[in-house]
């Protein structure tokens, strides 16, 4: 009796120990690749207790943005009012200052919560002083994004989504920016770097930590969307208006 | 002869099938009758040009805005009436520039003509995230004036009382370009109380946005102003009835507003003189990708594609003959292979005829060095991160999308599973409520149609190298 039973548990036990080997190909849905958790996580400088409120220069662009909308219709400065919030919070929104601008709009926090999650633009957990945004999108892509954002990784030694230890710089990978003309190019807090190759990307890099001057826009002798080889329209100066007769 | 393209072809085919053997000398000659009659297209003259200002080599602001002829009598325009304007919109054949191709003039007519009480918006989608396209941005950064002026005038022909910008958030140059321009055209008298001197009250209001490619889809866009997430609403009601705050909206693409005066003042017959029927008119077109002088710059409607490559782009790298293949109007639309892009027409029925679109009229280049199946991946990539998740189609296809091209990369599939690829984009496409789904779809479905070949190689020497299936 008792051996049958030892027989049969030692068989489950195979069973158990044959099947942990299968391995299962097929992957669930519930796969957790977004950029940012879209839940709230309580850290010392962001919990309900961090204070915020808006300096008096911003409260006057609150009322100004608030003009901007139909008196009824005050959840419209939602966005902008998040945006002026995570500029003066240095870069992040923290959960008191959506709270703020929730009360302002009128709207329960919720609300505030559930838009700021869905837009990229929005940090909810604390980033560095500068924000390096390389795109790597396929226009970007396939003018050597790749080495730029390999670039990026080695010089700043961090990984997409890390802060460096002087907390100078956050690496993100994002979507394009649309400058695909000048691919490749990254996007440094509000500032886009155009046409970059590995050298000109530490270079930038560098003088931004320093706190250097840097160039905005294309890092060669570029100047906006014309060819590297030079314009092949608008060779003549614009001339005044053309109009009809009958005007 | 390259520059005559499909026509002429048709033409010959058409010739050669109605004429028995013997005719040789009249064959010719006809054949020499037809390429006359077909007129080639491309080789705009700067002259013709809209936005004179595209590169930023002169002053951006009002002063030089007007020195290039922006806000010459406007109020002239305003004064001949809503019907006139929508009449001349109509004769130009203007087809909108955001993607769709919708004609301009018919949708600005779509607004009701009594508003009962309620105001009426104009909406401008300034919300440029299509990989490829960067062509409104050196009009808001470049040429802001045409944009405010082109507010002014469609606001006024479709009744609106306010226009609100909707500009990407990360744009915040371009925004406050945008910004400046509009406080110099309030301070001029342009816009706000009495525009122009007609009488008639007008505001234009930037709204910049924060990172969702999906707030380009109209209704979304809509939500967004509203302060919502940005998750597209279901149509109809339509938002010419009920759009933004639940009032009659029309939304519309930057490069199709700002051209709009320039029209009006030249007449709409002068730029439906442009390009083939039905495709009429100048385009900005953004080359980007393998090509030696990557650029925007404003082309005729109909230009041969690879004119416009050899003569603004400097060629792809490698020659012509290195190319692989192009996606000719943004992420969105399928890739076309070399055989395709060789003769095929930048317009939005040609490049239709081919399953592909005009789309933004975004020109990405591939050569021969381009991992095809690599490149379309990372589209896929692209569409999983900008779902917004409101259809299960899309939310949980653009996923399965991107696992299994991110797995053809490597070859780590079964052949099977091309096939099974397929599907899944045909079961996203046209089962969501915006057409994000479709744009999800079409990349993936353009890599099996002209490049199944190279993804079934690429599997079969990854079963080869691991000498076994991986399942």
């Amino acid at each position: 009796m008792i051996s049958s039973l030892l027989k049969r548990t030692s068989f489950l036990n195979q069973l158990n120990r044959s099947s942990s080997f299968n391995r299962n190909y097929f992957k669930h849905s519930a796969l957790v690749r977004s950029d940012a958790l879209s839940r709230h996580v309580e850290t010392e400088d962001n919990n309900e207790h961090t204070p915020f409120d808006f300096t008096q220069e911003n409260l006057v662009k609150v009322e100004k943005i608030l003009g901007k909308y139909p008196k009824q219709y005050r959840q419209s400065a939602l966005l902008p009012l998040l945006d002026l919030a995570q500029r003066q919070n240095g870069g992040w929104i923290s959960l008191r200052a959506m709270d703020k601008v929730a009360h302002i709009c009128g709207v329960a926090p919720m609300t505030a919560y559930e838009v700021a999650s869905f837009y990229t633009m929005f940090n909810r957990t604390k980033i560095g002083e500068n924000f390096v945004q390389v795109c790597t999108t396929t226009p970007c892509m396939l003018r050597g994004s790749g080495e730029i954002m390999k670039t990026c990784k080695s010089h700043l030694g961090i990984q997409v989504g890390e802060t460096t230890t002087d907390n100078k710089f956050t690496l993100a990978e994002v979507e394009c920016l649309g400058a695909c003309v000048n691919a490749p190019m990254m996007c440094i807090n509000d500032d886009f770097y155009e046409d970059l190759t590995p050298a000109t990307t530490i270079t930038l890099l560098d003088q931004i930590k320093n706190n250097k001057q840097t160039k905005i826009g294309p890092q060669t002798h570029r100047k906006a969307a014309e060819g590297p080889q030079g314009k092949t329209t608008l060779l003549e100066p614009p001339v005044g208006p053309t109009c009809r007769d009958d005007l | 002869m390259m520059n005559l393209g499909n026509r002429v072809k048709s033409a010959v085919k058409l010739v050669s099938t109605g004429l028995n053997k013997n005719s040789q000398p009249t064959f010719s000659t006809q054949v020499q009758q037809a390429q006359e009659n077909v007129r080639s297209y491309g080789g705009l003259k700067d002259k013709d040009r809209i936005f004179t200002n595209l590169y930023g080599e002169h002053d951006v602001f009002l002063k030089g805005a007007m020195a290039r002829g922006d806000w010459y009598k406007t109020k002239n325009i305003i004064d001949k009436g809503k019907d006139w304007i929508l009449k001349e919109m109509m004769a130009s054949g203007l087809r909108g520039r955001g993607g769709a191709g919708f004609p301009s003039g018919l949708k600005w007519s779509f607004m009701p003509k009594s508003s009962k009480g309620r105001p009426q918006y104009l909406v401008i989608n300034a919300d440029e995230g299509e990989p490829g396209t960067c062509k409104d941005r050196e009009i808001m950064r470049h040429d802001p004036h045409k944009l405010i002026e082109g507010c002014l005038i469609a606001g006024f022909a479709m009744r609106a009382c306010a226009a609100y910008i909707y500009i990407r958030g990360e744009f915040h140059y371009e925004a406050k370009v945008l910004e400046q321009a509009i406080d110099e055209a309030y301070k001029a008298g342009l816009i706000g109380e009495n525009a122009c001197g007609t009488g008639y009250k007008f505001d234009v209001y930037v709204h910049r946005g924060a990172g969702a490619y999906i707030c380009g889809e109209e209704t979304a866009l809509i939500e967004s102003i509203e302060g919502k997430q940005g998750k597209p609403r279901l149509k109809p009601p339509f938002p010419a009835m009920a759009g933004l705050y639940g009032c009659p909206t029309t939304v519309t693409n930057v490069e199709t507003v700002a051209v709009a005066p320039t029209i009006l003042r030249r007449g709409g017959a002068w730029f439906a003189g442009f390009g083939r029927p039905k495709n009429s008119g100048t385009k900005l077109y953004c080359i980007s990708g393998h090509v030696n002088n990557p650029c925007t710059v404003e082309e005729e409607m109909s230009i041969p594609l690879r004119e416009l490559i050899d003569k603004h782009c400097g060629g792809v790298i490698g020659g012509w003959d290195n190319l692989k293949g192009i996606i000719p109007g943004g992420s969105s639309v399928p890739v076309l292979p070399k055989e395709i892009c060789d003769d095929v027409l930048m317009d939005f029925d040609d490049l239709r005829r081919h399953r592909s679109g005009l789309g933004t009229a975004a020109v990405i280049v591939m050569n021969k060095e381009t991992d095809m199946i690599a490149a379309i991946a990372r589209l896929s990539k692209f569409y999983k991160h900008e779902s917004c998740g409101q259809c299960t189609p899309c939310r949980e296809g653009t996923g399965w999308l991107w696992d299994i091209t991110e797995r053809l990369v490597t070859g780590d599939a079964k052949l099977d599973e091309i096939d099974m690829l397929e599907e899944i984009s045909r079961q996203i496409e046209g089962h969501t409520i915006c057409a994000l789904g479709d744009a999800a779809a079409w990349p993936v479905q353009g890599l099996i149609r002209h490049f199944r070949p190279e993804v079934e190689d690429r599997i079969k020497q990854f079963q080869l190298n691991k000498k076994q299936s991986p399942f």
